[in-house]
Formats: structure tokens, C-alpha cells, sequence
């Protein structure tokens, strides 16, 4: 019998990584470019945000020097430096230089879900120049810990080629610095709206950009206010899969079920717990320890179709909140009108989250037309709009015409759903599925603030309406005076101002009929005898947008 | 009847309207200075508004009418360019003066007053002569086309700077344009017989040539098409004044049957107003029974033809006698003729033979 000529090897965690980048969003050097930086500003953000320091992150990408015909003219030295609370010395190389590694496998939101992104950059630095990668972090202001490092990709370790403690300069904090294949021109748009977009989603960060010709873009904070930081928490029953249930009953050393159920899940007490078991037919008493393979899937299964258990808080979850998110909307939108419609916790699958919506009306940084900017745990969306739920919903949920917003409204819609798992579609994190309790939740929110919108519009276009009129009298009340002075011989100007001021006044109070003189509004005058038709056709419009505001009611309490 | 007390007549007439005009000004001026908002009320111009008058013979407007308030937001600009309309017309009979539709149109700008088309400020002076229950020739204001007048009629000017001066309407064979001069004057003396208005130039000019005027003694007015208002009044005074019978010749079309309804019965959008109607007057051709009887050449009738024939069937004007009759006949052979067709039986048929036979046939309806 012949040796089978079939090889089994294992592949590293890097190597598959390597072997899959396009789905990491480093398909090209322009997509690679802008996927690096968002990594490494993301990781930066995080760090800062976990320790409760306003982020003050420095972005520099550096073109490559020398003239085009070097092969390296593609190669781009990015370098992302933050104030976080810095990397312990002894967990740096592998923080950086190992795919899954990292501090952010808890069930809490965070923008980076497996500590891969970061990593990933690196990576594809290393891949594509060949050269190592820089770290410099201080966790206590006084040593400054340097490590130039490379991954070996086949066994998923970092190897490091150089490392020294240096005098820091009293501030903590961890510098990256990767060079990389990229493609600056082509990436520019990208990079320059994510960042903007980046700031308008934490605005209590600073952010200071330096782009290959040397120009510097500061995106200054406008808040000293944080979002409060999540609460870890345990899982829910509903979001528990089988490996995750062994994984737990492996740690835990509970005497029996039921206080397993109440100490390792996420609002399970003794109650609920009770009940659940009775419907899972398992005995409160018995061990954990001694569930087979097979009661661990019944088990999961029973997790999964209890119905009573209560829904995740949102303890967890870190949401801008209306306060902030409108700071950083009217910092870097300046919009005319800005409303925030933030929703109450909710959850799929187990997994709470919270969508938050604003509305921007009347921006000159926007241009005309209705826009989407999406955002995912603070992370700016900016590929495959087409793709993601907020669009959907947008585009075949909402019903524009209830809102009477002009077809070209300068509005802009921002959408923001924060969870423990952000429902991505891929691996890039670019477009969210449209899962039905998110789209329900992000179509709520979307109804509400054009709502607010609606209403918003309506009354600064009583306002105009108000102005025009009085300006309309004031126009014209003069003229009927002289003209009627000359007609009847008088020698002075009939007391006609009075007039004109009662009919500014209450036009802007109600419009209440005056009774001093009767109006006969139905019988409109007919200029164009022939015309009848025409007139009808006008009345008809009126009666309309009367209408119009009888459905703003209708739909108010929805 | 002096000349002397018709000269005062007309000036009555013209100090009539002044004080109609100024009396509007009256009441704005009262109800401004008591800190109420002017309105103004005048009939309905619409076409569910027209009544027949049998004892008048003409259309007018019913009871139905409309407020403008100046208090309503849509309102107070019509209102303010009547107000200056009346202020306006008022200045033009002091000083004697006139304006065409145009002028109207372009002197409201000199006062903040603005139309924003003609057809806008032409409203507005009709929706003044329902308030006057007046012309706009009476209060000075005249529309651009003109028409003609030739025949043995003596009158004298009442415009000024040629007050008391006269004319012999035989004096040019081009005959004199009907425009303000000529509708003001006096008529003193005339040995014509009938009139006869004819729908267009170039048979007017034929009449002049071939002498008319003597042969049937007629004053013969070309009305340019549908004649103007100063046209109609001319020959309703004609007709009244002189009591003379007036003959109407149109083209042999449907359309030539509605000048001659429009000058014998009035038009809708003058139902507001009286003396532009000959009651008496008669349309003697050219009929749609003509064009077989005289072998016209003729034309097919268009679809618009025929849509517009249905249109005047529904119209209470014609519900009866020679003009329902005819309007059955041109849709029975669907044929049209113009008055030029007669030239086919050489260019003077149509005075010695055609004209002569329908005066005829006219005494017998």
C-alpha cells in the first residue's frame, strides 16, 4: 500500500490570517493601509478608554522616501502614539507579535473583539516589507520599554530582534510604529473621513494626524465628559453556546446546578433558575460536573428556548448617550438642527445592545441630500454602506413621505449601535446583518428623530411663514393708505399702523381670527373667471397639508 | 338736443366715474383710520355667474359675489393694485389723459405696485369695472388693437385740445381708427342708413372701393376680428344714438358666428358691463347654409372645429333661431368658407350680388 501523498499539518492562527487577509480588510495596499491605521488608532482608543483617561492619540504616516523606481517607493512607516496606560513589559511582545491575544476576550464592548486587528497590521507590515515592527510603551511614566519584533507566522510567536529599557519622559503610554505596503493616494479619502468621522464619535479624544505630504489635522476634544465605561458581564443564557457552557462548567466549582446557573449567567437568580430547571427537567441538586457530552447540548438547547429569562441590562454596554453624541455631531458637523434619539437596551441572541441615532439637518460639512454614517462600538463604518442594516432600513423601512422632508434635505442620519457582539457580517467590520431586534431597534429610533425633524421643520416654517406675512403687511398696508389718502382728498394718512402691529402680533402668537372684521375664507376671489378648476385644485393642497398634521399625530405615539 | 348739452354729457359721464372711483377711496380711508381692514365686494366673474338678461338681451353677472379682505394674507396684493388702479384711473380722467392695457401694466412699478404679468394687471382693470359697473374706456384705460370706421358721419371731438373740432368719417378711404377720440366724440350728422361691421380689413377696404357707403348708404366699421370693447361701444351708440340697424358679415365659420353673437349678444367676460351689446343687430352671413347655397369654395373642419361647435351647442346664446340652426349646419357638412372665397365669381360678388340679397333676407327674421 502505497504512502498516502496526503500531508495533515496544523496551521497557526497568524498563518491563517496570512493566508485569509482579504477577509481581515487588507485585500489591497490602499484598503491595507487604512485597515492598519484603524486597527492601531482602535486599539488605542480602547486602552485609554478601559482606564478612564481622555485618549490623546498621534498619527503620523510617513511617505517613503527616495525616488519611485525603488521597489520600496510603496512603503509607508505608520506610527500611531497613544497616553494609554501603556503595555506591561512582559506581555508587550506577545500583545503584539500573537493573533488572540490580548486582554479584550470579556463579555463587555470594546471596539477590537479578539485583539487581532492590531496584530493583524503587523503582520501584513512584516509580509509585504519585511521589516519589524517597533514598540514602545511605559505603563509608569518613568521607563520606556522598546522592542523591535517579528511574528513568526507559522508558529504564531514573535521574535524579537531587539529590546531596551529607556528613560520615559513621564507620561505613559504605547507607540506602534509599522512599515507597511500602502497606497496613500488611493486610501487618503478613506483615512481623512475616518478620522473625522472617528472624532465625531468620541469627542472627548483628541486626535492629531500628520499625512505623508506633512500636513497635520487636529481633531480637538470637545468634551471633558467620558461615556460611562461597561461593566464586564457574565453571559447570557440565550447568547451560550455548547463549548462556551463546557468551558464554563470546567471553571466553576459549584456544588450543584442550581447555584451554578444563578453565579455563572447573567440575570439568573434563584427564581428563574428554578424554574428553569424544572423545565429542562434537570435536578437542582445534581453536580455540574457530572453532565455528560450530551446533557451539555440539551442543556444549551434548554438555555436557548426558556423563555422567562429576563432580557440582558445594559450594565455591559457603553453608549455615547445623547449629551455626547450631540457634541460630537455639532464639533464636526456644525449643523443647523441636531437631534439624538438614543434607544433603551435590547438584545439578540443573548447579546444586549443599544442603538443610538442622530439626526442632522443643515449641514455645510455634508452635502445635499440624505447621508447614512455608520458607527459600531464608536468605530466608524466606512465600506459596503449597501450592505448594512441601518441602510435597509432607511431605504425600505421608513416612509419618507410621512415626514414630508424634501427629496434633496441637507440630512444626515447617524446611526450607532454599541453590544458585547456587534453583529458583523465579516471579519472586516465594515456593514452590520440585519439581524430583525437591531433593525427594529435602529427603525424606532430613525422614526423618532425624523419625527423631531418633522416637527423642527414645521415650525421654522410657521416662523418664515410669520415673518413673510408681517413683511408682506408692512408692504403693503402703507400703499393702500397713501393711495386711499389721495382718492378721498384727506390731508393726513389714515391711522393705519395700528393695524399693522396687531396683525404682526398675532400672526406670531395663533392664528386665531380676528372679529373686528368678518373674513369670508370660503369665498376665495375669483380673478380668472374661467378658471374654477384651477382654484379647486389649490383649495384641495391646503386641505392637504391640514391633513399632514393630523397623521403627525396619529403616528406620534407609536 | 343742443351740442352744447351733449359736450356736458359726456363730461357728466366722465365726472360719474371719478366720483364711483373716488368714493372706493372713500371707504378705504374711513375703515383704515378706524384701524379696520378694507375689504372691497364685487360680483362674481366666474361662468356659474352668468345670467341672461331678456329685458337687457344680454348676459350679466348674477348675485353671487366675493369680499376682498385686505386682512387675507393672499389678498392684500390684489387689493392693494386695485386700490392703486382706482388712485391711477383717477389721475388719467382729471388730466384727461388715457392708457393702453400695456401702460397699466408698466405704470404700477413707478409705484412699488407690481403686476406680475399683463394679463395679471388686466384682471385687476376688469375687476374694477365690475366695482364701477363701468368700462375701462370710461375710466380712460384702452387696449392696443384698433378698428376701423368709413362712411358719412359727421362728429366732433370731445378729447382734449380738440374740443368742439370736426370730421366727415368719408375723409380718408383708409377709414379712421375707433380708439379713444373717435369713441368720445360727438355724433352730429349722418345721411347713412345702416351699419355695416365686417370681420375683416380686406373686405372693408373692398366696401370703401366699391362704394357702399353710397350704394346701400351704410357706415361700414371693420372690427379687426373679434372686435374690441371701444368697437362695440362705438356700435352700440351707432345703433342706439343714431338708431340705426347694424349688419354683421363675418367669415363662414363658426368662429365668424361667434364675433357677430359677441357684438349682437355681448361676451362672458363683459357680462359686468352694459352698452357693449347691439341687440337689434343682425349676422347676415356668411351662414353655413351660404357656402352650398353660393357654391363657396371651402375647407374641412378641423377636430378643434368641431370640438368648439359642441362647445357653443351648450352655450344658452345659441339654444335657438339662425344660430342654432347654423351651427347645425356647419357640423351637418362640416365645411368652412372665408369671406375672400366669394373672389372665385370674380372680386365684386360678394357687393352686388351677395351683400344686397342677405340685407334682403335680413328683414324677413
Amino acid at each position: 500500500m502505497p504512502d498516502s501523498k496526503t500531508s495533515f499539518s496544523e496551521i497557526s492562527p497568524s498563518e491563517f490570517f496570512y493566508r485569509n487577509r482579504d477577509l481581515a480588510g487588507f485585500s489591497n495596499p490602499a484598503r491595507a493601509l487604512y485597515s492598519a491605521v484603524r486597527e492601531l488608532v482602535e486599539n488605542s482608543l480602547d486602552a485609554c478608554e478601559a482606564y478612564s483617561i481622555h485618549p490623546d492619540i498621534y498619527v503620523r504616516i510617513t511617505a517613503p522616501e527616495g525616488s519611485p523606481n525603488r521597489t520600496d517607493s510603496n512603503h509607508y512607516l505608520l506610527k500611531v502614539l497613544d497616553n494609554g496606560p501603556g503595555v506591561d513589559a512582559k506581555h508587550i511582545s506577545r500583545a503584539f507579535g500573537r493573533v488572540f491575544f490580548g486582554s479584550k476576550y470579556e463579555l463587555k464592548q470594546a471596539r477590537g473583539m479578539f485583539g487581532l486587528g492590531g496584530t493583524m497590521a503587523i503582520l501584513y507590515g512584516q509580509i509585504t516589507t519585511n521589516k519589524p515592527v517597533v514598540i514602545r510603551s511605559s505603563t509608569d511614566g518613568k521607563t520606556l520599554e522598546v522592542i523591535h519584533m517579528m511574528i513568526d507566522i507559522q508558529t504564531n510567536s514573535p521574535i524579537i530582534l531587539r529590546r531596551e529599557s529607556l528613560p520615559a519622559n513621564g507620561s505613559t503610554g504605547t507607540s506602534v510604529e509599522v512599515t507597511l505596503e500602502g497606497d496613500y493616494p488611493r486610501a487618503s479619502i478613506k483615512i481623512q473621513e475616518y478620522f473625522k468621522q472617528t472624532a465625531l464619535v468620541n469627542p472627548y479624544a483628541n486626535i492629531t494626524v500628520v499625512d505623508p505630504q506633512g500636513k497635520l489635522s487636529f481633531y480637538e476634544k470637545a468634551t471633558e465628559q467620558l461615556p460611562t465605561p461597561p461593566r464586564e458581564t457574565l453571559p447570557h443564557p440565550h447568547g451560550t453556546d455548547v463549548e462556551a457552557l463546557r468551558r464554563i462548567i470546567k471553571q466553576s466549582k459549584d456544588p450543584n446546578m442550581l447555584k451554578f446557573l444563578c453565579k455563572n449567567f447573567h440575570r439568573v437568580g434563584d427564581k428563574i433558575a428554578r424554574k428553569f430547571l424544572d423545565f429542562a427537567k434537570i435536578d437542582p441538586t445534581m453536580s455540574p460536573d457530572q453532565l455528560s457530552n450530551e446533557d451539555i447540548v440539551t442543556l444549551t438547547d434548554a438555555l436557548h428556548n426558556f423563555e422567562e429569562f429576563l432580557q440582558p441590562d445594559g450594565s455591559c454596554l457603553s453608549p455615547l448617550g445623547e449629551e455626547i453624541m450631540k457634541t460630537g455631531i455639532m464639533k464636526e458637523l456644525d449643523p443647523e438642527f441636531v437631534v439624538v434619539s438614543v434607544r433603551p437596551p435590547a438584545a439578540y441572541s443573548g447579546f444586549p445592545f443599544i442603538v443610538e441615532v442622530g439626526l442632522v439637518y443643515g449641514s455645510k460639512q455634508l452635502g445635499p441630500g440624505l447621508q447614512l454614517l455608520r458607527f459600531a462600538n464608536r468605530i466608524p463604518l466606512l465600506y459596503d454602506e449597501g450592505n448594512d442594516v441601518s441602510w435597509k432600513v432607511m431605504n425600505e423601512e421608513i416612509d419618507w413621505k410621512r415626514y414630508r422632508i424634501p427629496q434633496d434635505a441637507p440630512l444626515a442620519i447617524i446611526t450607532h449601535v454599541c453590544s458585547t457582539k456587534i453583529p458583523y457580517k465579516t471579519v472586516g467590520k465594515e456593514y452590520l446583518a440585519d439581524r430583525i431586534e437591531v433593525e427594529r431597534e435602529i427603525k424606532n429610533a430613525i422614526r423618532d428623530v425624523l419625527r423631531k425633524v418633522y416637527s423642527y421643520l414645521s415650525h421654522k416654517g410657521s416662523l418664515e411663514m410669520v415673518k413673510r406675512k408681517t413683511n408682506i403687511y408692512s408692504h403693503f398696508l402703507p400703499l393702500i393708505a397713501k393711495f386711499s389718502q389721495d382718492l378721498s382728498g384727506a390731508e393726513a394718512l389714515p391711522r393705519y399702523k395700528k393695524l399693522l402691529e396687531s396683525r404682526g402680533m398675532k400672526d406670531s402668537e395663533t392664528n386665531t381670527p380676528e372679529t373686528n372684521t368678518p373674513e369670508k375664507e370660503q369665498s376665495e376671489p375669483d380673478t380668472k373667471p374661467l378658471e374654477d378648476e384651477e382654484q379647486k385644485e389649490e383649495k384641495k393642497i391646503l386641505r392637504f397639508s391640514k391633513e399632514g398634521q393630523l397623521t403627525l399625530e396619529e403616528f406620534a405615539d407609536e | 338736443m343742443s351740442r352744447g348739452d351733449k359736450k356736458s354729457q359726456s363730461s357728466i359721464r366722465k365726472e360719474d366715474v371719478r366720483t364711483l372711483i373716488k368714493n372706493i377711496g372713500k371707504r378705504v380711508y374711513k375703515d383704515l383710520d378706524s384701524q379696520i381692514f378694507p375689504t372691497l365686494t364685487l360680483h362674481t366673474r366666474s361662468v356659474k355667474n352668468l345670467v341672461y338678461d331678456p329685458n337687457l338681451r344680454q348676459y350679466v353677472l348674477g348675485a353671487s359675489t366675493v369680499t376682498r379682505s385686505s386682512q387675507n394674507i393672499k389678498q392684500i396684493r390684489p387689493f392693494t393694485q386695485l386700490i392703486w388702479l382706482a388712485y391711477f384711473t383717477d389721475k388719467l380722467v382729471s388730466e384727461g389723459k388715457t392708457s393702453t392695457l400695456r401702460d397699466v401694466f408698466y405704470s404700477a412699478q413707478a409705484f412699488d405696485v407690481e403686476f406680475s404679468d399683463q394679463s395679471e394687471s388686466d384682471d385687476i382693470i376688469t375687476d374694477l369695472e365690475v366695482i364701477l359697473s363701468r368700462a375701462r374706456e370710461d375710466f380712460n384705460v384702452y387696449p392696443e388693437e384698433r378698428s376701423a370706421i368709413f362712411g358719412d358721419l359727421d362728429i366732433e371731438y370731445t378729447v382734449k385740445g380738440y374740443e368742439g373740432r370736426g370730421l366727415n368719417l368719408t375723409s380718408h378711404p383708409d377709414g379712421f381708427l375707433i380708439g379713444p377720440s373717435l369713441s368720445t366724440a360727438e355724433f352730429i350728422d349722418t345721411s347713412a342708413e345702416i351699419i355695416i361691421a365686417v370681420e375683416k380689413g380686406g373686405l372693408f377696404t373692398r366696401f370703401v372701393e366699391e362704394k357702399v357707403h353710397e350704394r346701400f348708404k351704410a357706415i361700414i366699421i371693420d372690427t379687426a376680428g373679434q372686435p374690441p370693447r371701444s368697437t362695440r361701444y362705438m356700435l352700440k351708440r351707432l345703433s342706439q344714438e343714431l338708431k340705426l340697424p347694424v349688419y354683421v358679415m363675418t367669415d363662414g365659420d363658426i368662429y365668424g358666428e361667434h364675433i357677430a353673437m359677441v357684438i349682437i349678444s355681448g361676451s362672458a367676460n363683459a357680462a359686468h358691463l352694459r352698452d357693449l351689446a347691439v341687440p337689434t343687430g343682425k349676422w347676415i352671413g356668411v351662414w353655413g347654409s351660404d357656402i352650398i347655397k353660393y357654391k363657396l369654395p371651402s375647407i374641412p373642419l378641423s377636430d378643434i372645429d368641431i370640438k368648439r361647435v359642441h362647445e357653443l351647442k351648450r352655450d344658452p346664446r345659441y339654444s335657438g333661431g339662425i344660430w342654432a340652426k347654423e351651427l347645425e349646419v356647419f357640423l351637418k357638412i362640416k365645411k368652412k368658407s372665408e369671406l375672400e372665397a366669394f373672389a372665385k365669381y370674380g372680386l365684386t360678388t360678394i357687393v352686388d350680388k351677395y351683400l344686397p340679397e342677405k340685407l334682403e333676407e335680413a328683414k324677413s327674421y
